[in-house]
């Protein structure tokens, strides 16, 4: 007879492996995908494809230079590609969502370890420096720049956020526009429909749980009226839905534990509405999300499950 | 499907119950059978007999004076072919003729009870091969209120519980009145996983049909592994959490396997010790899966040829289930009183899955019957860090292994909490010296 294995239990695993779960955030994310090439035009799905492909290299490169296992297989680089993507406007130039992908894959991913590692959401992380980098190259905050009445050319991106803010009311869409996402904005930020599509998509398989969507979105709602503005019209006009489903959610950067994640979306939401109501930036949720990307051990710690049965004298009879 | 949405990731091991309704087949006698001296939680037992001697059928062939032990019968009639540090080797002589001295134990007290349980040799039968009196024995029986019948079987493939049931009711539910008599309680609860229809049928049936059983209640329990993990048994029956470091006694209760309770009920009527168990015989590389009745000390081979050999060939054998079996390094390996299963995987079951990084999914914190976060203990026992270890609780882990089977990385979660709990212990053990 061979030589038996005789390695330590359990002999069995589940048959679920970490790119099914990517695939599926890549399935979910097909219904945004198309709402926005829809509303954008063909030039989304180039940024995309632009955003896509230069992660997949970059970590391809990386890993192969620094003689690291090649990671490809887990599908990470893909999703990390699209959602970035989906925070850039469709017509950003493609050397800068080239750039701003190099950067969330090697600077924001790989120099930390790569998957599992990193402190921050790359596709987050670079959406923000993008921004800022934006914001210093023209030397201008990026919404001046933005004049309602000419073509929409500039490289940043204007959401309703902005008209609502700039007290340009007119610019400002009706609810039923919002949801369908018939607006400015970035490429994936917009279509509710379609986010919501996706995110039930992944409530459904279990990819997420509710925690940190629901409490997310909920928590703007409140916060929104407690602050004496439209709460619906804050759900629906900036990022929160792709944020709360499918950025705020990424393994890597939010808690493990269910308390932490409630925890952690409401940190968002407070975050994301305090910018919004009183900051200079429309990217609330940006800096929401990175700002509780990096409270994550604190949160995890203190809302560590009370272990079965520990810390108890008597038995709960 | 909206209220699907918000219900949370389950990790549902499989059942594979592929004998559930295959009928316990008899065991020619074997030529050999191996006798290990432990094969229970406790003290090895010394060997009372010598190589050359004729021993009989339920005869005493090994004990111990240590209190936590379980005395040892021979399984076969025949000679006692060798002896060596851990074992009894009998040639059988095919006529498994009885220890003529075997009857029916008096009881009488309390005392006398707790003695005959004792010389039986029972020990856990569903796998955790504890003696059965010392369990039985407790300190101060008006504690008691509950007795609870593990029929759970939560491991996949093992059918041998749900077997004892069908085709052996009546001294099932005699051992269940007989201990709760013992133990003075109201209440018995037989918990087991709804999946096992016809067995809770047969006890259903037995239990109307006679108010010596109306006492007894059956507990249907959801179909989740570790459903029979005993902390997890005495929640889902009773509410009550037992505190870690304690007793079951602790929190009113009394559990025992049920196959153990249909022992003590043939043995009450006829006095006959532990010398065969009850088995299922499955995985991947087993021709005709079935559950058999075997003389303890069988060796896997001869299981096998009564299963009409290997269809493929053996890659690993487990005494016991996937989830929590012994490996076994070879199919010369006997059974013993611990075998409720033997388990044995073809190459591609058997297949090794490469570890890949953690991605934090937090399936394994999702899991964790305990609520531990094996993630975090895995993390830290890597990186040796035992002031975070201390923290993280790793004695409430039941080494059930779900963290593992759930983790999308394959990683080998359980395992290096079992290598934490090392740690803890040497560091305490080096503190004090």
């Amino acid at each position: 007879m061979k030589k038996l294995l005789t390695t330590a239990a359990p002999h069995i695993v589940s048959p679920l492996k970490t790119n099914h779960i990517m695939l599926d955030v890549i399935i979910a994310l097909m219904p945004v995908l198309i709402a926005g090439t829809i509303i954008f035009g063909i030039r989304a799905l180039l940024v995309t494809a632009v955003s896509v492909v230069t992660c997949v290299l970059s970590e391809f490169l990386y890993r192969k230079a620094m003689k690291k296992r090649n990671t490809l297989g887990d599908l990470s680089a893909v999703v990390t590609g699209i959602i970035l993507a989906f925070n850039m406007p469709a017509h950003l130039p493609l050397w800068a969502t080239a750039l701003t992908a190099a950067f969330a894959i090697i600077v924001l991913k790989e120099l930390f370890g790569g998957l599992g590692f990193n402190p921050v959401n790359p596709a987050m992380g670079g959406r923000a420096v993008l921004r800022i980098f934006m914001v210093v190259m023209l030397g201008l905050p990026i919404y001046a720049q933005l004049n309602p009445g000419l073509t929409f050319d500039a490289v940043g991106t204007a959401t309703p956020m902005v008209y609502q803010l700039a007290g340009d009311y007119e610019m400002v869409p009706s609810y039923w526009e919002l949801f369908l996402g018939l607006r400015f904005g970035t490429i994936g930020e917009t279509s509710k429909i379609a986010l919501l599509i996706g995110g039930l998509y992944l409530m459904y398989k279990k990819v997420i749980t509710w925690h940190i969507p629901v409490t997310y979105i909920a928590s703007i709602f409140v916060f929104a009226f407690i602050l004496g503005q439209d709460p619906l019209f804050n759900i629906l006009a900036g990022g929160i839905f792709l944020g709360g489903f499918f950025m705020a959610t990424d393994y890597a950067t939010s808690p493990m534990t269910k308390t932490g994640k409630v925890v952690y979306a409401i940190g968002i939401a407070l975050i994301t509405m305090g910018i919004r109501v009183f900051g200079e930036f429309n990217d609330g949720i940006a800096f929401g999300i990175i700002t509780m990307n990096l409270l994550v051990p604190f949160i995890e710690k203190l809302t560590k499950p009370k272990a079965f049965g520990v810390g108890m004298k008597e038995g709960a009879k | 499907m909206m209220f699907n949405l918000f219900k949370p990731f389950k990790t549902q091991v499989p059942h594979w119950k592929n004998t559930a309704s295959k009928q316990t087949e008899i065991l020619p006698v074997p030529e050999y059978v191996h006798l290990m001296l432990s094969q229970h939680i406790g003290a090895p037992c010394q060997p009372v007999v010598e190589v050359g001697d004729e021993v009989l059928v339920g005869q005493l062939v090994a004990k111990s004076e240590a209190f936590v032990s379980a005395p040892i019968h021979a399984t076969v009639s025949g000679i006692i072919e060798a002896i060596d540090e851990q074992k009894i080797i009998i040639k059988s002589d095919g006529k498994q003729a009885i220890d003529p001295s075997i009857k029916p134990p008096t009881i009488e007290t309390d005392e006398d009870f707790i003695q005959a349980v004792k010389t039986s040799g029972l020990v856990g039968l569903g796998g955790a091969g504890f003696p059965t009196f010392i369990k039985f024995n407790v300190k101060d029986k008006s504690q008691i209120d509950t007795l609870i019948i593990n029929a759970a079987e939560c491991e996949p493939f093992i059918t041998s519980d749900a077997r004892e049931i069908i085709e052996n009711a009546a001294d099932v539910l005699e051992g269940i009145r007989v201990l709760a008599d013992f133990l003075q309680v109201e209440k018995s609860m037989i918990g087991i996983e709804d999946h096992n229809a016809e067995a809770i049928n047969v006890l259903n049936t037995q239990i109307s049909g006679n108010a010596a059983y109306k006492n007894i209640h059956i507990q249907i329990l959801p179909p989740k592994y570790p459903q029979g993990a005993e902390k997890v048994l005495i929640e889902s029956c009773t509410k009550r959490i037992l505190p870690l470091g304690k007793l079951p006694s602790d929190v009113g209760v009394v559990v025992s396997n049920v196959s153990s309770i249909g022992f003590l009920g043939r043995y009450l009527k006829t006095g006959m010790p532990l010398v065969t168990r009850r088995l299922t015989l499955d995985g991947g590389a087993v021709k005709t899966p079935k559950n058999i009745l075997a003389p303890i000390g069988t060796l896997v081979k001869d299981l096998v040829e009564f299963a009409d050999g290997y269809q493929q060939p053996p890659a690993k054998i487990l005494s016991g289930g996937p989830m929590m079996g012994m490996p076994l390094d070879s199919d010369e390996k006997p059974i013993t009183k611990r075998s409720n299963a033997i388990t044995i995987f073809s190459p591609v079951q058997a297949m090794e899955h490469e570890e890949l990084e953690c991605i934090r999914c937090a399936r394994c914190v999702d899991a964790c019957p305990m609520s531990l976060m094996p993630v975090s203990i895995d993390q830290n026992v890597r990186q040796n860090n035992l002031e975070a270890l201390k923290t993280l609780d790793l004695n409430a882990c039941i080494d059930c292994g779900l963290c593992s089977f759930a983790c999308p990385s394959k990683r080998t979660l359980v395992q290096n909490i079992r290598v934490g709990k090392n740690m803890l212990r040497e560091a305490e053990q080096g503190g004090k010296a």
